[in-house]
């Protein structure tokens, strides 16, 4: 590179204007990156494919009863696969913690873009890149040590503590950075004219945002709530320590659930490769795939809909 | 930009030789004639198999003994496939699906007891298996219809394909299967939520239940959980912690599981760590679970 | 009026809203620092794990987090970075570019524990090395890969166009221009980047713990032959990282200060994030203001 440099501006051009072997090496270089990429996606794809249809091809469950049966008993004599109560568990959680983080998180993007950008600038910006920083792990170990006591003390109808709310609360926490991030520069790329225009017309600040803001960029804070939601949907470890691991669907924010995330790491070390039991934890992990690919398909969606 | 294009080759290069390299090499667990074992396993047995490896390499300098966690079925698993040496199991090999048991040669290390827990306040020491049955698959649900206190039943399970929970239910609920309750991966946590939740009741291996008292273990129709009624085969609820080789051991290999099964394990690491030696039992039992005195 | 007043109504919404999530953080902070910060001493980092006696340390876990760290970077850098060139120099508009895309969203929001779970079957049984380090950076690359790919994007995007023109126009090709124009204007960007993505690879965990294992062999920090089972280099071992580790003993630790040894591991995971967060802002700063020579 310093070489090259030193060389004169001449012989750049004559190196250059030749046959540009450099160039065809180059382009080769990065479209190998690119080819990387996307053999890795799809050998994600086709092996979890393969390997989470086993319990069904190899293993003859039904996958129907698999999705839609509640009754989970892979130990008894006569076992039993559904896995509903894990994936309404892993949509509860994902909802709920998307309504709690999504307004607070679309909030607090607007304080920091419409309200004050400097405070914005100078603290909440650090605050929220702290945030994401903090591993899940850390966020299950505070869950368990401060908000499962506090919510077996304040609430009665939660014997435990562990309970849908607890995992909720700490899934909101975390990906309510990742809800911000994307809020504040889906808020901060909307040109100024439009606030401009609205206030010009006797507007109130709160009206241009209701009115004028947030319309125009709806599907961009869309996105940014789908994204968290799909950030949520994936967390294991964390959910795993204060959500109880349950297998009957939950009646209440207050009783104890499970996700799939959470009886895949549950269950994992202590069944062995190709055993039923194990192909059904591997069928989990193609669910949380597919759920996976319908949030991005969401996103395109939301993207195409992009109006500025 | 020319050392990052270079980085890259050279990573892609090792990633590529290496993978080559060790595919050829699969099922090489039992390194020849050099001294590394691989171990892998039972999460609840590596403290005791690594305390062990420690004692053991500090004997004999050459060896090289490393212990993995990863759960029963993946030990049972890596040693069925021959990518390690030993695998640790809380259950018979027979009782996992998927594993060629009649090839696994079974060493016997330890023997764990264990028995429900409730919380001292409840106000009960002793059960009768009946009763326990009737807790666990939720039909008594209130303390106070034992002779305890008026307090609410909470369940602690383990999660389904757990050895302790298998152990549990096959001895101590007579292969009922339990009521849901919370489901958690580690006897700390079940000892944690028993002590601070009013009402649960979870089962725990004997050496959880520590001098301070706060949780305490049931003795079950009369018979106290201790571990001279295990080895005296009165106390059901207990079960082994097994080594698994593929056929024979030889060489490193068996050097180290005959010193898991010395005195210097067996009345040392193994007691200080709450198992009963597997050498001092009086009864033995099958993977069936017959029981037979020896 | 009656606009005015929901426009102040709304405002306090907003400003509360703001506070609610700087007390949280604040909050969280204080909790890990205050119960974490007294656990750690010299002794702590700089003694080995113990499965079953009080006073272990972390040492081989913190150098672990950092070995593994490493070793992702040194895979997910480069081939982010040229990922990144691709995109915003190469791709043409199209169905491949949109594909590829499509790949590099999908791979950014898979489950952490989707991607352990494809280590465990690649890394770890098909390749049969079983719980390696190699196993564990592959699979943490590739979930670092988009978030690289994207950083490297927009930095380079971002270079403003008239310095490339300039260079095309003086007949210097294509390649040569993104190596000696574009890519040292967007150096900043994408190092800053790489150093925020170091702090997510540094506390993952779900997909380590099927990749780089639970256990730790003895290491001996004098042998630097990465070949030697003993060595600390060796990326043919397992390797228990410290947010692994704070997992491990909350799950199945039996150990009597268990609790110690999490709150100190948590502090030390949380400061040294921080660490790489106001480095990575530094670095920024010192390396923009180097090469642009503002002030």
């Amino acid at each position: 590179m310093e070489k090259q440099t030193t060389l004169s501006a001449k012989q750049r051009l004559i190196r250059s204007s030749s046959k540009n072997p450099g160039e065809t090496r180059g382009k080769i270089l990065v479209s190998l990156c690119a080819l990387i990429i996307i053999i890795a996606t799809l050998s994600i794809t086709l092996f979890l494919a393969i390997k989470g249809l086993q319990s069904f091809i190899v293993n003859g469950l039904n996958p129907l009863e698999f999705l839609f049966s509640s009754e989970w008993n892979p130990t008894s004599s006569d076992p039993q696969y559904g896995a509903l109560p894990f994936i309404l568990g892993s949509l509860a959680v994902t909802l709920l913690s998307a309504l709690i983080a999504g307004p607070l998180g679309i909030g607090c993007a607007i304080f920091m873009t419409e309200i004050s950008t400097s405070i914005g600038k100078k603290v909440l910006q650090p605050v929220i890149e702290l945030l994401v920083g903090i591993p899940s792990v850390v966020y299950g170990f505070i869950g368990l040590t401060v908000l499962v006591p506090f919510i077996r003390n304040t609430f009665s109808g939660s014997a435990t503590g562990f309970s849908l709310l607890t995992g909720t609360i700490v899934l909101s926490v975390m990906i309510l950075p990742t809800v911000t991030t994307i809020a504040t520069d889906a808020m901060s790329s909307l040109p100024n004219s439009l606030r401009e225009g609205s206030l010009a017309l006797g507007a109130t600040r709160w009206q241009t945002i209701k009115k004028v803001l947030i319309p125009a960029a709806l599907p961009s804070l869309m996105t940014a709530i789908v994204l968290g939601m799909a950030r949520a949907f994936g967390e294991a470890l964390a959910v795993q320590m204060v959500i109880g691991n349950v297998r009957d669907l939950p009646g209440s924010l207050l009783d104890p659930s499970a996700t799939l995330t959470t009886i895949i790491t549950l269950n994992m070390g202590y069944t062995t490769y190709g055993s039923v039991d194990n192909n059904t934890l591997w069928s989990m992990g193609l669910i949380l795939l597919i759920i996976s690919f319908i949030f991005i398909l969401i996103i395109r969606y939301l993207s195409a809909r992009r109006k500025i | 930009m020319k050392k990052i294009v270079t980085f890259l080759l050279i990573v892609l290069t090792i990633g590529l030789v290496t993978a080559c390299g060790a595919n050829n090499q699969e099922g090489g667990g039992d390194n020849g004639g050099n001294n590394t074992v691989l171990i892998s396993g039972s999460s609840a047995m590596q403290p005791l198999v690594a305390g062990a490896a420690e004692e053991f390499m500090a004997q004999n300098p050459d060896a090289d003994i490393q212990v993995n966690a990863g759960g029963s079925g993946t030990g049972l698993s890596e040693v069925d496939s021959g990518a390690v040496d030993i695998g640790n199991s809380d259950v018979f090999a027979e009782e996992k699906e998927g594993i060629a048991a009649e090839e696994l040669v079974d060493h016997k290390v330890a023997v764990v007891g264990m028995t429900a827990a409730v919380s001292s306040n409840i106000g009960i020491t002793d059960i009768s298996k009946q009763d326990l049955i009737k807790v666990f698959t939720g039909e008594i649900t209130n303390w106070s219809e034992l002779g305890g206190k008026d307090q609410e039943i909470t369940l602690v399970n383990r999660p389904d394909s757990s050895g302790t929970r298998a152990t549990f239910v096959q001895f101590g609920l007579d292969g009922a299967t339990p009521a849901e309750g919370i489901t958690e991966d580690s006897s700390n946590r079940v000892k944690q939520i028993i002590e601070e939740t009013p009402g649960t009741i979870g089962y725990l291996a004997f050496s959880y239940f520590t001098d301070d008292g706060a949780v305490i273990p049931l003795a079950i129709d009369g018979v106290e959980a201790t571990d001279e009624n295990v080895i005296s085969g009165e106390f059901p609820i207990w079960a082994y912690e097994h080594s698994y080789t593929k056929g024979e051991p030889t060489g490193a290999v068996k050097d180290f599981l005959d010193f898991l099964l010395s005195d210097d394990i067996q009345k040392g690491l193994l007691i200080e760590q709450g198992y009963i030696p597997a050498t001092d039992m009086k009864v033995e039992r099958d993977a069936e679970g017959n029981q037979t005195n020896l | 009026m009656n606009s005015k007043v929901a426009d102040r109504i709304a405002t306090g919404v907003f400003i509360a809203i703001a506070t609610i999530i700087v007390l949280v953080l604040i909050g969280l902070f204080s909790f890990i620092l205050f119960r974490g910060v007294p656990q750690i001493s010299w002794d702590f980092i700089t003694t080995t794990s113990s499965t079953v006696r009080e006073g272990g340390g972390i040492r081989d876990q913190l150098f672990n987090s950092f070995y593994i760290l490493f070793i992702t970077m040194l895979i997910t850098v480069p081939l982010g970075v040229l990922g990144g060139v691709y995109m915003a120099e190469y791709a043409k508009p199209g169905k491949i570019t949109n594909f590829i895309r499509s790949c590099i969203e999908l791979l950014a929001s898979l489950p952490s524990i989707v991607v352990g779970m494809f280590g465990l079957l690649i890394f770890v049984n098909s390749t049969g090395w079983g719980y390696t380090i190699i196993g564990g950076a592959l699979a943490l690359t590739i979930f670092n890969i988009p978030v690289m790919v994207r950083v490297s994007e927009d930095a380079i995007r971002s270079v403003p166009n008239v310095q490339k023109e300039a260079s095309l126009a003086l007949g210097i090709n294509h390649w040569h221009t993104i190596k000696t124009v574009i890519l040292p204007s967007a150096f900043p960007g994408i190092l800053t980047g790489a150093i925020l993505a170091s702090g997510r690879v540094f506390g993952e965990a779900a997909a380590l713990l099927f990749t780089a294992g639970l256990s730790t062999p003895r290491l001996d920090y004098m042998n630097w032959n990465p070949f030697s089972t003993t060595s600390p280099l060796n990326i043919f071992r397992p390797a228990e990282t410290l947010s692994v580790h704070i997992w491990a003993v909350n799950t199945n630790g039996i150990m009597p200060d268990v609790e110690a040894i999490a709150d100190g591991s948590s502090a030390i995971l949380v400061l040294s994030v921080l660490f790489f967060n106001l480095t990575a802002r530094f670095v920024g700063s010192a390396v923009h203001r180097k090469i642009t020579a503002s002030k």
